[in-house]
């Protein structure tokens, strides 16, 4: 294994509610090494688990969620923090100044009656900074994010489009110079040519500011425009990591590549896309074996009876497939012709 | 073959509006047939006037001018002549049929979903029996692959998931026999894997009940998927008009207007799409619909734009083949455009 310096790491996480029909354990089982400076992309259909796993990152998991397992932050100098042990006043410190999120729903995510300028000032009162000074850095990151600051400091959310709402979210979230920005879907509700805007805008901020990004979503696509390193759950665990290339042109896990198949791309044939089979398992559902075997081509009686584990493909690509060797040809797919080219890049 | 021709000349679903003269001009002289049977997809970013337009079509919007026609009836003169219109407004409003983005607010929450879609029957049927009614819901779930039909009519929304609910709503679109679905964003809500099935079940129940959808979708492969799939059209709009609208090949392959390239370009694709090249649009952020720019609407965030583009409003033209037309003075090869001197910022 190559030596890289890790940010964040997570061992052993689960997530689980209690719900009156039993026990729900939306995350279970999540080991996950986050590179730092790196972009991570999560992605998942919506009730995989993949917002709950980002949300442990800062351990705001809502109530009555429970969050159990380590997960391990390495600041640039210093010791270690365990993050699910943090007291009330260390977790405050900790979100906005070492990790930053930003939630799905700019809309919501905004106080409507407060002006935006209002919403830097404040957050740099809680953390006690220079307020000018910090103002001053506030319109720096607003223009970054190509917002007018003269218009954009006095204007109220509701003044604002969606897209110039979730820019200037992004520009607060940066306002106490975090290391890491997690942001869970902060795209889903944007036209196409914004979301692109954001996302070049992001590789810029990420280069500026020495950023770990963690980007979560159901949006294949994007993430590939963006991440340098992907990791797919499905139900509630993760069962292929690897780089962008390593996933689209040789992705082992038959989940994945049926996702990749059901996902519209104006490059391929109609007529090669299609839905997953199946519906996605009920959280409070216990499925022996692997999770994905009820829906899975290839799954024989192995894969019934024992959960894979995660299977090294090569190099840092790994799949929980007990047949990631068979995965291929079982889903074939539009990006294997290109394999040989891509990988070696 | 005559009586094929003759039905389909008939049965042309004439609609074409102009809409004019308002504060904010959210569709700005549109003209727009669709076809029996015919799927058009109406594209373009969030404020531009797609579901107006849409809502306009199926009647529910009434136009500030132009109009709107149903089987060559005029849909609001057909309302306000009460029973002497050739086709009566009944029949016209249960022709033109909705499904909306969010399938979680068009059903009532407090109602299970076999009495949400008993209630169209009931009122346009109301001698229609109670045992009829259920049996025809009953048959269409089982159609649309929610099986039994029996588990999910019985329960309420909140107990199906997104795509489950969605399905519900096309049933009871579906159970009219609408000539005409005006399906709005209806699977921008779906998960992207969830996507293509939903498509596929629409133009599945598209070949069995003969009818015509006019698609809006802020995404340009969902549009190019279910248009490609029923060799239909797409349109572009930008700022209340139709500024591209062609067969799939022309706009996907060889679009004309700048914007269409600009939205092509936004489109992320997972496969061969490594090169992207110069962002193509000068700003991020879409004018004030208040006040639209002199000439071209687009100007102001065109890359191509010139002198020409400031003071003229180009018309549609038609380029190359049939059908294919663009507002857009560069498909004109004579045009002064070529001669006009180019924008500096």
């Amino acid at each position: 294994m190559s030596v890289r310096d890790e940010i964040f790491e997570i061992r052993n996480l689960d997530v689980s509610f209690e719900l009156n029909r039993g026990a729900s354990r939306v995350v279970r089982d999540v080991d996950l090494n986050i590179h730092r400076e790196e972009t991570l992309g999560i992605v998942g259909e919506s009730g995989s688990g993949k917002s709950m796993l980002s949300s442990s990152l800062l351990n705001a998991v809502v109530e009555p969620g429970v969050c159990s397992g380590e997960v391990t932050y390495y600041p640039q100098d210093g010791d270690p923090i365990s993050v699910l042990e943090l007291s009330e006043s260390e977790l405050k410190r900790f979100r906005w100044e070492e990790v930053a999120m930003v939630f799905q729903g700019a809309m919501s995510s905004l106080n409507p009656v407060m002006r935006v300028r209002a919403h830097f000032r404040e957050t740099l009162q809680d953390h006690n900074r220079d307020i000018p000074a910090g103002l001053e850095r506030a319109r720096e990151l607003l223009e970054s994010v190509y917002l007018d600051p003269d218009r954009v400091m006095d204007a109220y959310p509701h003044e604002l489009s969606g897209g110039m709402k979730q820019r200037a979210l992004i520009a607060l979230s940066l306002i106490l110079e975090p290391e890491v920005l997690v942001m869970d879907e902060p795209t889903a509700a944007l036209d196409l040519l914004m979301q692109r805007s954001i996302v070049a805008l992001l590789d810029d901020l990420q280069e500026e500011h020495d950023l770990t990004i963690v980007f979560i979503t159901h949006d294949l696509p994007l993430l590939t425009k963006l991440a340098d390193r992907l990791t797919v759950m499905y139900a509630f665990g993760i069962i292929e990591n690897g780089t962008v290339d390593e996933l689209l042109y040789n992705s082992s896990h038959p989940y994945t590549r049926a996702l990749l198949a059901a996902t519209p791309d104006l490059n391929v044939p109609v007529d090669e896309m299609h839905a997953i089979a199946g519906s996605k398992p009920d959280p409070v559902d216990r499925i022996e074996g692997c999770s994905y075997h009820p829906r899975c081509p290839i799954a024989d009686e192995h894969c019934r009876s024992s959960e894979p584990p995660m299977a090294t493909v090569n190099g840092t690509h790994e799949s929980a497939c007990f047949y990631h060797e068979k995965a291929r040809e079982a889903v074939p797919l539009r990006g294997d012709s290109k394999q040989e080219g891509a990988v070696h890049e | 073959m005559e009586d094929v021709s003759v039905e389909f000349n008939n049965s042309n679903g004439m609609l074409s509006f102009l809409d004019d003269s308002n504060p904010v001009r959210a569709v700005d002289g549109v003209s727009l047939d669709i076809a029996e049977r015919e799927i058009v997809t109406l594209i373009g970013e969030s404020g531009c006037g797609k579901s107006t337009l849409g809502k306009t079509a199926i009647g529910v919007q009434k136009p500030t001018s132009g109009s709107v026609k149903y089987r060559g009836q005029d849909v609001w003169e057909a309302k306000s002549s009460g029973n002497n219109a050739s086709i009566p407004f009944s029949e016209i409003r249960h022709a033109l049929q909705i499904i909306h983005q969010d399938p979680g607010s068009a059903l009532n929450p407090n109602q299970r979903i076999i009495t949400s879609l008993s209630l169209p029957l009931k009122k346009w049927n109301p001698d229609m029996s109670r045992e009829r009614r259920e049996e025809r819901i009953y048959a269409m779930f089982e159609r649309v692959g929610m099986t039994p039909p029996g588990d999910f009519l019985n329960r309420y929304p909140h107990q199906l998931s997104g795509g489950e609910k969605q399905r519900a709503v096309l049933v009871r679109a579906m159970l009219l026999n609408p000539d005409l679905i005006l399906a709005d964003e209806a699977i921008s809500a779906l998960d992207v894997s969830l996507r293509v099935e939903m498509m596929d079940l629409m133009l599945e129940l598209q070949d069995i009940f003969d009818t015509s959808y006019l698609f809006i979708s802020h995404d340009l492969s969902n549009a190019r998927y279910i248009a490609e799939k029923s060799g239909g059209r797409i349109a572009v709009m930008y700022l209340g008009e139709i500024v591209e609208i062609g067969g799939v090949e022309e706009i996907i392959e060889n679009p004309k207007h700048p914007y269409t390239k600009a939205l092509r370009w936004a489109t992320p694709n997972l496969f061969d799409d490594r090169d992207d090249g110069e962002f193509p649009i000068r700003k991020i952020d879409v004018p004030d619909p208040t006040d639209l720019p002199d000439g071209c609407n687009f100007h102001p965030r065109c890359p191509e734009a010139r002198e020409v583009c400031q003071r003229e409003h180009p018309n549609e033209i038609t380029t190359g083949s049939d059908g294919h037309l663009c507002r857009c003075f560069r498909a004109d090869e004579t045009h002064e455009y070529w001669n006009s001197p180019e924008l500096h910022d």
